[in-house]
């Protein structure tokens, strides 16, 4: 299994936000994670990868087989986690290449390997920029600096092409997308896809789904998971909205 | 020697004065009448007004007290320098070959030619046999760029230089290379260091500076320098000044810059290191269409000091002018940040731009950011800008988030905000340089050198962060 989340409870200044969740996810396998505002799928997000703040008060986060939880955020990146930002952060000064190629080496010195020759890391940043439709000028910016919403989303999924995450979150990576740039994220991430990794794709609505396919949909309220299930869930819960799990999550 | 020792027993005003009465004729022995006469005037100033404190409005936040109290050796004499002096100043820039000129504890060094021409026409050399060789340079130039009213450090300057560098570039001279001049401080005692430079560009003319001011020990001196700078009609001046002395030092830096009609300049000032550094830049824009650019970084940590003042005189119409100053201040350091800009009353269309902005590192680092207009123009644009604040925590784990670590996030940011100034340097292999001291700076593997402050080992072979690699 690559990823064991069990029992986890999760605290922002003291106030639990995750109350003893469980997933399991195995490589090769593709996760949506939905659920209505305010019920922890962005803390969950967090809590993986190891935001400052966002505390684990009980439960483990098993990844590859060791538990994560005391791990720094690099460290947990460096082990193949990588999060596709809601936000994605401007980093004014920092140009796209520099930091793609810092955080390469950062990836490769952590695994025993030589940094990356330029030449080959040129040729690599021209191959993945394809893949998402990205404008060679863009990476030539500072990180994210004047991106337009959709450009900033189709660089989270650049990011993910070149660093070759074992494990990726998607946290809304829908939000504020039109069409045609949320059939390009998606091409990007069904290219990625294999049998050695795995997606967890946290989305409000179930339109990602139809580009992005899922092998489960899990929907969290008020901190836990409270129902899982195929695909077809999803397309439930874009007729039903979510009014019905409320009332469920009570009985 | 023996009377120095005696010397050093006073404070330093009380010190100099006497040091003045008694030796005069030395003072003096290589004046022309002109000069003297300023020596004069501005020796009866500083007796009435002494050092600044910080009682005076200007001096509020950076206490020179505990300088100008101190005793230190004020070398009256030309010492004898060895001859693997050379070896000393040896600058190794990879790919940046530039004309050096070197002064060791204040003193001019090359005794063979202390006044050359370079083979493009450019002048330059010791102050002391300039002014014998182009005394009606001097009178034109001399001690009229500094205003009458400067304070103690500029007339005791004034009153006791005895040497400095002087730089003429003709009408219509551009320099071939950088002009490099490298001063050194390296001595047992606690030192006191004064020197005077004159840099005099004719019109249409073009010099490229480079003025870096190193310590090779870790004693403690106070150098107290003062430039002026003439910048006739269509001329164009760079002027980088590098500051990396020991954390016992103190600098006094004042530069007065005067500008003609079209002619522009660029002033870099980089400080690495220092114990106490004040910078006094001042820009009086004289002539219609004339622009400065007046940018500085300063990298200070453990109980540093620095003060930038910085005043920009708008005297005429249609200047401009763009001031950028970005620190980081790290432990228990200190900034100040002084910019004023003056427009006078005819000064129309006059486009002024202030902006400092500095990184925080810890609670007990503080800056204090004043800017200050005074316009007495109705049709000009000017604005200012002033921020501190910390690193910022949603880029750190970002970052983090893509692997690197916590020391490089924090690095990765603080030489982004650093950047803004450093890519300003427009010559290619002393930018290179400069980043690379930039990098290491922020890293805490800056010493105060060996050598010079760019001897800092072989350029890194690792790149992390600076690569362009659309350029390649």
């Amino acid at each position: 299994m690559l990823l064991n989340i069990k029992n986890l409870t999760v605290a922002i200044e003291g106030k639990e936000i995750i109350k003893g969740l469980n997933l399991q996810v195995n490589k090769g396998e593709v996760h949506a994670i939905m659920g209505p505002n305010g019920t922890g799928k962005s803390t969950l997000a967090a809590a993986i990868t190891g935001r400052e703040g966002y505390e684990v008060t009980e439960g483990e986060i098993w990844y590859k087989d060791q538990n994560i939880v005391e791990l720094e955020p690099d460290e947990r990146a460096n082990l193949g986690i990588f999060l596709s930002f809601q936000y994605p952060v401007e980093i004014p000064g920092v140009s796209m290449t520099n930091f793609m190629r810092t955080a390469i080496n950062a990836q490769r010195e952590y695994n025993g390997l030589p940094p990356m020759p330029a030449g080959e890391f040129l040729k690599l940043m021209e191959e993945k920029k394809k893949l998402v439709d990205i404008h060679s000028k863009l990476t030539n910016r500072s990180v994210n600096e004047g991106f337009s919403g959709g450009e900033k989303k189709k660089n989270e999924i650049f990011q993910m092409a070149l660093l070759q995450p074992t494990l990726a979150i998607l946290d809304e990576t829908d939000s504020g997308l039109d069409i045609d740039a949320l059939r390009t994220v998606a091409k990007g991430v069904n290219e990625l896809r294999s049998n050695e990794n795995a997606f967890v794709v946290i989305t409000h609505y179930q339109r990602l789904l139809e580009y992005i396919v899922p092998d489960f949909v899990h929907v969290m309220y008020d901190g836990k998971i409270v129902k899982s299930g195929s695909k077809n869930l999803a397309l439930e819960l874009e007729d039903k909205g979510y009014e019905w799990l409320k009332e469920q999550s009570l009985v | 020697m023996e009377k120095d020792t005696l010397q050093q027993a006073l404070p330093l005003d009380q010190m100099l004065i006497e040091q003045y009465r008694k030796n005069k004729e030395l003072i003096t022995a290589n004046d022309i009448q002109y000069v003297s006469k300023l020596r004069e005037e501005a020796f009866q100033t500083f007796m009435e007004s002494g050092f600044p404190h910080s009682g005076m409005e200007q001096w509020r936040h950076t206490d020179v007290d505990v300088l100008t109290e101190d005793a230190y050796l004020n070398e009256m004499e030309v010492p004898d320098t060895k001859k693997d002096i050379e070896e000393l100043f040896r600058c190794d820039i990879h790919n940046f070959d530039t004309e050096t000129v070197s002064m060791l504890n204040g003193w001019y060094i090359d005794k063979e030619s202390p006044l050359k021409t370079l083979p493009e026409g450019i002048i330059v050399g010791s102050i002391r046999q300039a002014m014998k060789a182009y005394p009606q340079i001097f009178e034109k130039y001399y001690g009229t760029i500094v205003p009458k009213n400067a304070n103690g450090f500029v007339q005791i300057n004034t009153a006791m230089m005895q040497d400095g560098v002087f730089i003429w570039v003709p009408d219509g001279v551009k320099s071939a290379k950088t002009l490099q001049i490298i001063k050194i401080i390296n001595k047992e005692e606690q030192l006191f260091v004064q020197s005077r430079n004159l840099i005099v560009l004719g019109k249409n003319s073009e010099l490229s500076l480079m003025h870096c001011d190193d310590s090779v020990n870790q004693q403690s001196s106070l150098v107290n320098t003062v430039t002026e700078i003439f910048v006739d009609e269509n001329a164009n001046l760079e002027l980088y000044k590098l500051q990396n002395l020991n954390d016992q030092s103190g600098l006094i830096n004042s530069t007065f810059v005067q500008q003609m009609a079209n002619s522009n300049i660029k002033t870099n000032t980089l400080t690495f290191n220092c114990g106490l550094i004040r910078n006094n830049i001042h820009v009086k824009l004289d002539g219609q269409g004339s622009h400065a650019d007046v940018l500085g970084l300063y990298l200070m940590d453990k109980q540093q000091h620095i003060d930038n003042q910085i005043r920009i005189d708008h005297n005429v119409a249609h200047c401009t002018s763009n001031e950028l100053f970005k620190g980081i201040l790290d432990e228990d350091a200190s900034a100040v940040f002084n910019g004023y800009i003056h427009v006078a009353r005819d000064a129309q269309k006059t486009n002024a731009y202030q902006n400092n902005n500095n990184i925080l590192l810890t609670p007990t680092a503080t800056i204090n950011t004043m800017p200050f207009l005074e316009i007495y123009a109705d049709d000009v644009k000017c604005s200012h800008g002033a921020t501190v604040g910390q690193l910022d925590q949603e880029a750190m784990f970002y970052i983090r988030s893509r692997g690197i670590s916590a020391a490089n996030a924090r690095l990765l940011l603080m030489y982004a905000f650093a950047a803004d100034i450093i890519n300003e340097i427009s010559i290619e292999a002393l930018r290179q340089r400069i980043d690379d001291m930039v990098k290491k700076r922020l890293r805490g593997e800056l010493s105060v050198c060996d050598k010079c402050v760019l001897h800092c080992g072989a350029p890194e072979k690792e790149y992390h962060f600076d690569i362009d690699l659309s350029k390649i």
